[in-house]
């Protein structure tokens, strides 16, 4: 490895430090056999591949700036009088937590600049993560070998919620603290247990002594503990599955076409750390975020208009701002289905996501390893469900700012709830359909290019006054690209009756199956990719145009 | 379930017949392959290589300077100097000058390790092998086999009698840590349906902290209230003040369309409980045209001339009403506790 | 109907039923109406109200009716008082267009301060009310920047917004920002309650609360709040900071992160 021309000329000359180190530390943890296997591994170059390194850059961030905040944040409902450096809070009574992040604004040098860095950083992280996933979804990069990975992923982003909103909880402002009497209200609605849980969470009644407390140990400890694991198991994966790549000349199903680890990854993924390190610290430095002093500590009598999460709850407190109040009285008891709706369907829809690439194994009955990705246009049904449910997902974060829909666009906010309620159905439902009629329209385009050639944009007159664009015939590469992708034949059932005459007992899930496959890959639910002989027949013989 | 059901001739052509495969004359969507590498100006012209070496070491040395800023900042920038910087107002010199260097650092050093990779290091792309995930019929032959004589060793599915009772002990165990749990809180109890509300508790005005007369509260007016001798600095305000929170108003008697509200009231003023039957917000949004309330929070409205019952928005039933009356000094006060539980509705409340 | 009838008893309703409580409680404002300073300055007084009602007959009248009565068009003015007039027309929401949506909107003045002062002082003569506060009423100098935020969260925020921001109401109704608008104005609001906004009398909320309150917006909510954070992005809470953190926080890295993956430029190009 080493150019030392030192240690060429003399074999019995020591070997350069750096070897010596390395030598001592293979001889105990191997790292030979390690660096042998990942040193020079190839990673493909794409944009959309490195929404996982801002998540995981923004993660470190929010670990590292979080580690200086606990040095200074006093995790305590113990209430005392403000007496710091912010006048219009001066003499108020408010919680150690409130008070600590106040000094943390005002008292402490470059605390402010940590605070807003772990806050932006924070909703950084949850947006990174929703459009990492969405990369992986509409490409089809969940499928095997990689699902347990997309559902590490997906539990990821889930345990980042949770975490986001814990420690948005903390400092005990009157907006958070909004939040997490909600929590409560929401816990309560829970059927026959939902006292129970509400007072062992508290600690006994909203808001009490010790919530700030507990979530500080789930916020700091349990919930980023459980994280890094399944990031570097993640991580891992990601290494031994090697990347995806998608279909071009010279890349196939079994290989992976791009440049090495060291250096050219080291450089650009090292460096992708600082510059995203350095975005947030830019946006720390000249924008507000979260700032307390102006929404005063909590008290739980008092409120602000435009309460609302931060955005990655969005969607949740869309579903619970426009439910209808539903609430049933029977044999002494209430279900409180206004509340507890939404706390399901909450969780349905995040499971919709998260389940679907077993149901499309299960549609497919593909049993082979992937690592060619699709282009969206190329699985119709998989990219109107996805655009489906980022429909809904939408529809519900527009229900989760309607007060500020009203004030801003002039709106009547009844008018938008009753909007959210109508459209969180019929929106999927025609995103679904318009998506699908787009693909099948690219398809249809992309096939036409192939057969036709590249609209070049020159008009020629031909002898007889004809007008006609000539059409560039496309290069070996670009056919290829735009073939590459695989196309599945819907499943049949096959005959109903077997070889000896009996009829054959079909389950319903046979048959739901088959159903589904037709929707997927039926006739007019997929553009048949154009074959050689299509090809051929077209180019053969006359002039195209 | 299972892939049987699938007739395999249903599935994809296998890719592996078309990968690696050298351009075919007869198939013209054959992959021609990695194109040949093209070299880049830096890898051709010294002087844009020198060019782009320079720009790396400005970056680097950028990020220095920056860090340097940093650090002078930190050292020489009160906290609590404020500056005005055009379009963010007027801001903590400090934070701006700190976020903005230490953005500036830690970009920079991102910058040049990225130029350097893309304009000096080799962009020659290379394809790696990928490898089967699952393991060989022979690797797994042997670990099945493997498996098999260790559970044969152990003899666990010879000796029934240590499975089951092993299998009792790891189940049984566990459970005694979930009893740890019960410490976190009482049970409930009847602790939400009650308030410090109780008969001839005077009404005492948040904002002035002083009993209240009839003749304070105006039509059209809001006040909150608080039960006498509950007081901000106390030990448990917040878990008092959080149930007994109470709103007051005044209508004209002959606007009140509810039969029980008008009893309750006292010459036309109304008190309801604050807290928002929904999920616990406070609800306050009260509009003094309409006798509107709407919750902040969810925008439940509740109309507080009719029984403050919904009439729109997710809260499932109308804000509790609080008794009030006049004591013998005219003080307002109220004639008993709320009569059923305030805030949010719960499986126990019936 | 229900909005029909909602603009029928606009906009000064609030005034209208303020007067009825006036009434009925023994006129607690009679204490502050500014009874010797009229005296002592009587004929001036009356060639206010005098040249207040000319400029009523023709800006006012055709609502509220010719002596004040109110219309089908406009409430009844007699005992909104002085300030009422003040805050409605100072802040430009009277008179309000022909067709209003769900609320007048604030918009330009179209009076001057000495032509309000003296339709003030006309509305005024025809029943007591709440009178135009002094300055000393509504200063923020010496007030309780603290008393006034607590006092601030606990009776206008669940409206207005933690600093004053605005907020929405029922059926395209809101509340208004409270930046730029004068201390008087504030004052005059909370004393008598426009439109939907309810009322806080002196009663329930002195005059020592509201000039806290005053200076504790006067604080948070001016050309000169400090924002030590930077950008304060409307001062909305958390679903500006969301849209903030898409846009230009991953916006940004995806930009960057185009760089970062994007081929160099190739020497031939081709």
């Amino acid at each position: 490895m080493s150019t030392n021309p030192s240690n060429e000329s003399g074999a019995r000359r020591e070997p350069p430090a750096g070897e010596r180190v390395a030598d001592w530390a293979d001889g105990r943890l191997g790292i030979y056999s390690l660096a042998k296997a990942n040193m020079r591994k190839i990673f493909p170059d794409h944009w959309s591949f490195m929404l996982g390194e801002v998540c995981m850059y923004s993660f470190i961030i929010i670990i590292l700036t979080g580690v200086y905040l606990t040095l200074f944040f006093h995790p305590s409902m113990n209430e005392v009088v403000y007496d710091g450096s912010y006048v219009p809070l001066q003499g108020q009574l408010m919680s150690e937590a409130f008070n600590s992040t106040m000094h943390i604004s005002f008292e402490v040098r470059g605390g402010l600049l940590i605070r807003q860095i772990h806050h932006w950083a924070a909703l950084i992280f949850l947006a990174g993560m929703f459009v990492h996933m969405m990369r992986v979804f509409f490409t089809g990069a969940f499928r095997k070998p990689r699902e347990v990975n997309w559902l590490f992923g997906f539990l990821l982003f889930v345990l980042g919620m949770f975490t986001g909103f814990t420690g948005y909880s903390l400092p005990d402002d009157l907006l958070s603290g909004t939040g997490v009497r909600f929590m409560e209200g929401a816990i309560l609605s829970v059927p026959i247990v939902g006292t129970y849980i509400s007072m062992f969470l508290y600690g006994g009644e909203f808001p009490g002594h010790d919530f700030v407390a507990r979530f500080y140990s789930i916020h700091i400890l349990l919930l980023p503990g459980i994280m890094l694991g399944l990031m570097v198991a993640h991580l891992i994966l990601v290494f031994y599955h090697k990347h995806t790549q998608f279909a071009g000349p010279g890349k196939t199903n079994n290989n992976v076409v791009g440049m090495p680890l060291l250096p050219v990854y080291m450089a650009k993924a090292g460096g992708f750390f600082f510059l995203v390190f350095g975005v947030i610290a830019a946006i720390a430095a000249i924008a507000s975020i979260n700032p307390i002093w102006g929404i005063g500590p909590y008290r739980a009598d008092q409120v602000s208009t435009g309460a609302q999460p931060d955005w990655y709850m969005g969607f949740a407190e869309g579903l619970i701002r426009v439910m209808p109040g539903w609430e049933i009285n029977l044999w002494g008891h209430t279900l409180v289905l206004g509340v507890f709706i939404p706390l399901v369907i909450f969780p349905l829809v995040l499971a919709a996501i998260a389940v679907y690439p077993f149901i499309e194994s299960w549609v497919t009955g593909d049993k082979r390893e992937h690592h060619i990705l699709d282009r969206p246009r190329n699985a119709p049904t998989r990219t109107a469900f996805g655009v489906a449910w980022l429909t809904a997902y939408l529809v519900m974060l527009v229900g989760g700012g309607n007060d500020l829909w009203a004030t801003h666009f002039h709106l009547s906010i009844n008018a938008i709830t009753w909007f959210v309620r109508i459209t969180f159905f019929v929106g999927p439902v025609l995103a679904f359909i318009i998506t699908k009629r787009i693909c099948l329209g690219l398809q249809r385009r992309d096939r036409d290019k192939v057969l036709h050639g590249r609209e070049s944009g020159i008009i020629k007159r031909l002898p007889h006054g004809e007008f006609i664009e000539v059409h560039e015939p496309l290069s070996q590469e670009q056919l290829h690209t735009l073939t590459a992708h695989e196309q599945y034949q819907p499943a049949e059932i096959g005959p109903l009756v077997d070889e000896n005459g009996v009829e054959r007992k079909l389950k319903g899930s046979q048959k739901l199956r088959a159903k589904l496959s037709t929707a997927y890959f039926g006739e007019e639910n997929q553009i048949p990719k154009p074959t050689a002989e299509e090809y051929k027949e077209i180019t053969s013989g006359h002039g195209h145009h | 379930m299972s892939s049987q059901d699938i007739p395999e001739e249903n599935l994809p052509a296998e890719q592996e017949s078309a990968a690696g495969e050298v351009a075919d004359e007869r198939n013209p969507f054959a992959d021609p392959g990695l194109p040949p590498h093209e070299p880049r100006i830096q890898d051709i012209d010294e002087r844009a290589a020198k060019r782009s070496e320079r720009t790396v070491a400005l970056l680097f040395t950028l990020s220095m300077l920056a860090a340097v800023g940093f650090i002078a900042s930190y050292l020489a920038i009160p906290v609590d100097k404020s500056i005005y910087v055009f379009p963010l107002g007027h801001v903590s010199a400090l934070n701006f000058a700190l976020g903005l260097t230490l953005g500036v650092a830690l970009f920079a050093i991102g910058a040049g390790a990225v130029h350097w990779a893309r304009t000096l290091m080799s962009d020659v792309e290379v394809a790696d092998e990928r490898h089967p995930i699952e393991a060989s019929p022979e690797v797994k032959a042997k670990v099945m086999a493997d498996f098999r004589q260790g559970a044969k060793e152990s003899a666990i599915g010879r000796r029934k009698l240590i499975r089951t009772t092993m299998f009792g002990a790891l189940t049984v165990v566990p459970l005694s840590s979930l009893f740890l749990l019960g410490g976190l809180g009482p049970k409930p109890g009847t602790k939400l349906r009650h308030t410090a509300w109780r008969n001839g508790k005077l009404l005492v005005n948040m904002n002035t902290n002083q009993p209240m007369r009839p003749s304070d509260v105006a039509v059209g007016s809001l006040t909150f209230a608080k039960p006498e001798g509950l007081e901000e600095h106390d030990e448990e305000f917040q878990n008092e003040i959080a149930k007994a929170a109470l709103m007051l108003v005044r209508l004209e008697p002959v606007d009140i369309k509810d039969k029980k509200e008008l009893e309750w009231s006292h010459e036309g003023i109304v008190a309801y409980s604050k807290i928002c039957t929904h999920v616990g917000c406070p609800i306050s949004l009260y509009e003094q045209q309409t006798h509107h309330v709407l919750c902040p929070c969810h925008q439940s409205t509740f109309d507080l001339s009719d029984g403050a019952r919904v009439i729109f928005g997710p809260a499932g039933h109308a804000l509790p009403q609080l008794r009030i009356g006049v004591n013998a000094d005219g003080y307002l006060e109220a004639l008993g506790d709320f009569e059923e539980p305030v805030g949010p509705a719960f499986w126990e409340r019936g | 109907m229900k909005k029909l009838s909602a603009r029928r008893r606009h906009p000064l309703a609030a005034v209208v039923v303020l007067l009825l409580a006036l009434a009925a409680t023994g006129g607690l404002y009679a204490a502050f109406a500014p009874a010797s300073k009229a005296q002592a300055d009587e004929t001036a007084q009356s060639l206010a109200i005098e040249e207040g009602k000319k400029l009523y007959q023709v800006g006012c009248a055709s609502c509220h009716g010719t002596g004040g009565q109110g219309s089908s068009d406009g409430p009844s003015l007699v005992g909104v008082g002085a300030a009422a007039v003040d805050f409605q027309v100072g802040t430009g929401r009277m008179p309000a267009a022909t067709s209003q949506g769900a609320q007048v909107p604030r918009k330009k003045t179209i009076y001057t301060q000495a032509e309000i002062d003296q339709l003030a002082a006309f509305v005024a003569s025809l029943g007591a009310g709440p009178a135009v506060p002094t300055t000393n009423e509504y200063s923020p100098e010496g007030a309780d920047l603290g008393r006034g935020g607590e006092l601030f969260r606990q009776n206008c925020a669940q409206c207005h917004n933690f600093t004053g921001k605005g907020g929405a109401l029922t059926h395209g109704k809101f509340a208004p920002t409270l930046e730029g608008v004068s201390p008087k104005h504030l004052y005059e609001a909370m004393q008598t309650g426009p439109q939907n906004m309810p009322s806080f009398p002196d009663t329930t909320l002195s005059s020592e609360n509201k000039k806290d309150i005053i200076a504790y917006l006067d604080a948070v909510n001016s050309d000169e709040t400090k924002n030590p954070g930077g950008l304060e992005l409307g001062g909305l809470g958390p679903v500006s900071e969301g849209l903030f953190a898409w846009i230009f926080g991953l916006g940004a890295l995806i930009a960057v992160a185009v760089w970062v993956a994007a081929r160099t430029a190739k020497a031939k190009k081709s």
